[in-house]
């Protein structure tokens, strides 16, 4: 009998729990990076999970980001099935080209005989006054590479469920994960479920605008939404969970309905998702649109860190309705 | 000792300096008075104040995640250092960049940073930058056993030492990358050992000892100066507060006998014993020397907390030259 209480975790502990479902079910699939043994993780990503599998599957790792990345690889490509932690997603920088160079290419350039079936999971986003080497929104930089795919969940549900997708998946997967979501409850299943990899979520349905995003932008265009509606604005919220590959369709037939669209990210705006998202729409509803496409992303600085500074830096709700707002004139 | 009253008690007071400013910080932190992450320098002072005692505005030094003791050490200003801990207009780097950007370019300090292992190539350009000029400096940058362990390090290690460039690799070795013990992140004792690979002295010395500290850091920028290259200068040292903050996250990585042992040894307690042994500082003028820099940091703090935030305005300044 199923349980008629909702059980909920914080979006925290989502992670670990995937990550025990993972390690319990694949028995090649193994943890490494750094302090996910010993301390559980500096987020508590990976609390308990040492105690449960051991240090030869939960491995603390030097702070060595290109030994990591390199490990994940190698030892993807001979017949494992790695999840790498990669602390903070700022230091890709450190392991980029065993990232771009290696990771996303290596199937292609060998015609397609290796296997790379490895799960990065790293932490993105500001909002907590870690200045500009700790907050950024990278994801672009992933996207752009093909061979990589990227998930960016919203809610501790998607988190378990895309983590368990990810490490079935036998590409490498980014897992971008929100430091400000962290301690955000919602309801998660026991035992093991799939988000499928590559398809978006209606998250609120509307008629008169339709707002695309991601991660933590999700819970500001909700909030967004629930402003506008005061106003008689019904905004539909499509969460893409999925960047690389990206669940177009799903926006695309939103847009032909709303007939306008606002893409919303916390990352830069200049070259950021949403300019891809825009074109799309151009390219495929351009019949449709009764506005041009507007985008809301943070201005093109590094992440300052006074808290006065970063929050006038942040996209969030006001600024999502305002441009909401703008758009319908 | 043959150092000099006068320089024993200029390494003394940086220690005090630096030991006070920390642990205001620390509390303030605690207290939940400054926004993000503080890495506190509290058990490794002697490090800073021993090689920064020999250092001009003009001998460039990069910094890590821990840097407020290496800035306060090269003559940092309380009150410009805690407006930039309070990410207020005064900071600094006007609020930017807060404690793990912290900088100040006139005392030639490249900016503590926040990417572990991310400073020795930056200190190599700036090692080339005096060779190139021609001056009489030197460039130092500071890393942990943790960053030892990153390729930048490495890479930073062989160019110093092929284009013998006028720096000193100064690896605190406090026993942790974060709460990862020393020997589960590396396989030497030593990291001084990894100087050999690179063709350059590797020293160990006592980073509890300012003393030791100081006649080490002496040698290798003599040799630095002469044109004979880089030394890798290894402090064996400890972190008397936790990783983050000083209570930190209470992680049971490390016991408190452990703590206990190393506290004994306390740079600024150890130092203090030796000055008034040889009669350059009696006991009770210490303890006066800690109770004036107290107040001058407390007016420190002052200053930080009256000063206004940064309009958000600037925002957008400084991107670009
Ligand atoms: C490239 C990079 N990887 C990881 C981190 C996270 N991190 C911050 S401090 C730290 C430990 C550094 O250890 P060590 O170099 O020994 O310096 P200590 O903290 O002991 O002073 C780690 C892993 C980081 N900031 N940058
Ligand atoms: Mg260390």
């Amino acid at each position: 009998m199923a349980n008629t209480e909702e059980r909920t975790l914080t979006y925290v502990a989502a992670v670990a729990e995937a990550v025990e479902e993972v390690l319990n079910e694949q028995e090649t699939a193994f943890v490494a990076g750094e302090d996910v043994a010993g301390a559980g993780g500096v987020f508590g990503s990976f609390r308990g999970i040492l105690e449960k599998f051991g240090s030869d599957r939960v491995i603390d790792t030097p702070i060595s980001e290109e030994g990591i990345i390199g490990l994940g690889v190698g030892s993807a490509a001979t017949g494992l099935r790695p999840i790498v932690d990669i602390m903070f997603m700022d230091f890709m920088g450190e392991c980029m080209d065993e990232i771009a160079n290696q990771m996303a290419k290596m199937r292609y350039m060998f015609g397609g005989s290796a296997k790379l079936p490895i799960t990065i999971l790293t932490m993105s986003g500001a909002g907590m006054n870690m200045a500009a080497q700790h907050s950024q929104s990278l994801e672009v930089w992933l996207c752009h590479l093909p061979g990589l795919k990227v998930v960016a969940p919203s809610t501790p549900y998607d988190v378990k469920g895309l983590i368990i997708a990810a490490s079935r998946d036998d590409n490498p997967v980014f897992v971008v994960l929100n430091k400000l979501s962290l301690r955000v409850s919602g309801p998660v299943p026991e035992g093991d479920y799939e988000i499928p990899i590559g398809k978006a979520e209606i998250v609120r349905s509307g008629s008169d605008v339709t707002v695309v995003t991601y991660s933590r932008m999700v819970s500001e265009s909700l909030k967004a939404a629930e402003e506008l509606a005061k106003n008689g604005i019904e905004a539909e919220v499509i969460d893409l969970r999925s960047l690389q590959p990206m669940d177009s369709d799903t926006v695309i037939e939103s847009v032909s309905k709303t007939q306008r669209a606002v893409v919303v990210h916390e990352a830069v705006r200049f070259a950021g998702l949403g300019g891809e998202i825009a074109s799309q729409i151009q390219e495929r509803a351009f019949d449709y649109l009764d506005a041009p496409v507007a985008r809301v992303g943070a201005p093109f600085s590094p992440v300052p860190f006074s808290p006065v500074l970063e929050q006038a830096y942040l996209p969030n709700a006001k600024k999502i309705s305002a441009e909401v707002s703008a758009l319908l004139g | 000792m043959s150092l000099d009253d006068a320089t024993l008690l200029d390494i003394h007071q940086r220690m005090i300096r630096i030991r006070t400013f920390e642990t205001e910080a620390g509390r303030l932190m605690e207290a939940g008075k400054i926004p993000g992450a503080l890495h506190l320098y509290v058990g490794q002072e002697a490090v800073a104040a021993g090689i920064m005692a020999q250092l001009s505005n003009e001998d460039w030094i990069t910094s890590t995640h821990r840097g407020h003791g290496h800035l306060i050490a090269k003559g940092g200003e309380y009150g410009r250092m805690f407006a930039e801990l309070f990410g207020k207009s005064t900071g600094y780097c006007k609020g930017k960049g807060g404690s793990m950007h912290i900088s100040n370019m006139d005392l030639g300090m490249l900016g503590a940073n926040g990417i572990v292992g991310a400073g020795p190539p930056i200190a190599v350009g700036a090692a080339f930058s005096i060779k190139y000029r021609k001056v009489n400096n030197v460039a130092v940058t500071f890393f942990g056993d943790g960053a030892s362990n990153e390729g930048s390090f490495h890479e930073a290690a062989n160019m110093a030492t092929l284009y013998k460039l006028p720096l000193l690799l100064v690896c605190e070795n406090n026993g942790y990358g974060e709460y990862t013990p020393q020997a589960n992140h590396q396989a030497v004792v030593d990291v001084a050992d990894r100087a050999a690979g690179y063709g350059m002295p590797g020293v160990v010395v006592d980073g509890m000892d300012a003393i030791a500290v100081y006649e080490s850091a002496e040698a290798a920028i003599e040799r630095a100066k002469a044109g004979e290259g880089p030394t890798l200068l290894e402090c064996k040292t400890y972190r008397f507060f936790d990783h983050v903050g000083i209570r930190g996250m209470g992680l049971a990585y490390r016991t408190d006998e452990e703590l206990q042992e190393w506290q004994k040894r306390d740079p600024i307690y150890m130092f203090e014993e030796k000055l008034a042994e040889q009669g350059v500082l009696a006991k009770e003028a210490a303890t006066k020397l800690h109770e004036t820099i107290l107040k001058e940091v407390q007016e420190g703090i002052k200053f930080a907390e009256n000063s206004p935030d940064p309009d958000p305005a600037t925002l957008l300044e400084d991107v670009y030259a």
